[in-house]
């Protein structure tokens, strides 16, 4: 059985990856569609700046995230006057937590949006559809599969996000201590290891089912091409 | 009546037509590579040609000149394509309907429409649990309910076999008389235009050879 401490580290992780992932699917998916459908001036840049939180260390992509939102940070400071504060707060670790998810999230949106038949589009196009019901009547849908998938990995990655937190949120339990963070507090104390091992297999159990989750999802998607 | 004057220039393909016809059903018959479609097409908006102009019932769909070329959408068209396209997630009732509810109509002529063309039976199926002719016939209804001006259909016929052809053309035959709709048909096949057509335009190698009423046509056909 976990401790309170480990179970609030628990709770809070899974509630930070939850909402990083509800947050940023609106602005992955009109990304995905943008790349996957539109000539957009800039697109190498673009793939490019997508792609940093991938292949920047994370504690790099942390401090970013600080001089840009912290109290003081070139966007945090508006944000502050405006009573929206991340730094040192659960709010930050959810847009760490986004950002370094975000590249996946758009990824798997973009390929399901490239799998999908146009054709399907130019017949509900014949029959007065107009883009946004085109978009949420026909894009949607064919891309649930691929969606879904791409939260699932999403969330999974925002789960295990540490170093983009720890530097920008630090590490204060109940508020910023996800589990990733938990485990490694837990390590630098005596005694510590069984609180180690618990939320070990905690994030071996969350993770193995996401990737599980992510994979039934691609694979049902394969199917359904094949099956076309 | 429609009105096409266009030309179309693609990679290494031109296409050059023009006719004017009152006729109710026009086919546009000619072999494959005669530029058939892409009339079809730039009459839908599916392309933009690269000069030319577009008539249809008065209003002008495209003109180059004029700088007007409506959106798909708003050209109240009615397409029927040779691979049927229904949409795979949706039931064939919702396939149906799909126009009728893009265009904000209430689907009033929903049960005359499945009536005429035998869909009671296949309302409540998906897409992938119909045969070819089934899913031919649930695409012309599905065209048929968006209230099209002009139901243009890309050899709905070609890839079914003997027994759904026949059932197909018969039930375009009974949409013709009973519904009086106008109808341009492209196809390759000389007793399809015979059957459903009341004019015939003949086009090969990006151009219009001919055009004529369909007993004449009829004529040349058995003369062959």
């Amino acid at each position: 059985m976990l401790t309170p401490d480990e179970a609030a580290a628990l709770a809070l992780s899974l509630r930070v990856a939850a909402i990083s992932v509800i947050v940023s699917l609106p602005f992955a998916l009109a990304l995905a569609w943008l790349l996957s459908r539109k000539r957009v001036p800039g697109r190498a840049l673009i793939e490019a700046l997508l792609f940093l939180p991938l292949t920047l260390p994370p504690v790099v992509t942390g401090y970013a995230l600080l001089v840009l939102f912290g109290r003081n940070g070139a966007i945090g400071q508006w944000l502050a006057a405006a009573g929206i504060v991340f730094a040192f707060r659960w709010t930050g670790a959810v847009l760490a937590a986004a950002v370094m998810g975000f590249p996946l999230l758009v990824l798997s949106i973009r390929v399901a949006f490239d799998n999908l038949d146009r054709r399907l589009e130019r017949a509900a196009e014949t029959l007065g559809a107009g883009a946004w019901r085109r978009f949420f009547t026909i894009v949607l849908p064919l891309s649930s599969g691929g969606i879904l998938a791409g939260c699932v990995l999403a969330f999974a990655r925002a789960f295990g996000e540490f170093g983009a937190t720890i530097s920008f949120v630090s590490n204060i339990p109940g508020e910023t201590r996800t589990l990733p963070i938990a485990i490694y507090e837990l390590m630098s104390v005596p005694g510590g290891e069984a609180g180690v091992q618990r939320l070990t297999v905690v994030a071996f159990v969350v993770a193995l089912a996401a990737t599980l989750i992510a994979a039934l999802l691609g694979g049902a998607l394969w199917r359904r091409r094949a099956d076309d | 009546m429609i009105e096409v004057a266009l030309r179309h220039a693609y990679r290494d393909v031109a296409v050059e037509a023009a006719f004017r016809t009152p006729a109710r059903v026009l086919a546009l018959f000619g072999d494959s590579g005669a530029g058939k479609t892409t009339v079809l097409n730039a009459i839908a908006g599916l392309l933009t040609p690269s000069a030319g102009r577009i008539v249809l019932d008065g209003t002008v769909l495209f003109d180059h000149d004029a700088g007007i070329c409506l959106p798909v959408a708003r050209r109240q068209i009615g397409y029927v394509f040779q691979d049927g396209r229904l949409f795979p997630h949706l039931s064939v009732r919702a396939n149906l309907l799909y126009g009728a509810r893009a265009r904000g109509r209430d689907g009033a002529d929903f049960d005359r429409i499945v009536d005429l063309l035998d869909l009671g039976a296949l309302l409540a199926r998906m897409p992938a649990q119909l045969s070819g002719g089934e899913r031919q016939r649930v695409a012309i209804g599905r065209a048929l309910l968006s209230a099209p001006r002009i139901l243009l259909l890309d050899e709905p016929l070609t890839g079914l076999h003997r027994e759904a052809r026949d059932q197909v053309l018969d039930h375009l035959v009974r949409l013709k008389l009973e519904l009086g709709l106008a109808m341009l048909l492209v196809s390759h096949q000389p007793a399809e235009a015979i059957a459903l057509a009341d004019e015939v335009v003949l086009m090969q190698s990006g151009a219009v050879l001919d055009q004529l009423p369909i007993d004449r046509f009829a004529q040349r056909q058995l003369g062959r």
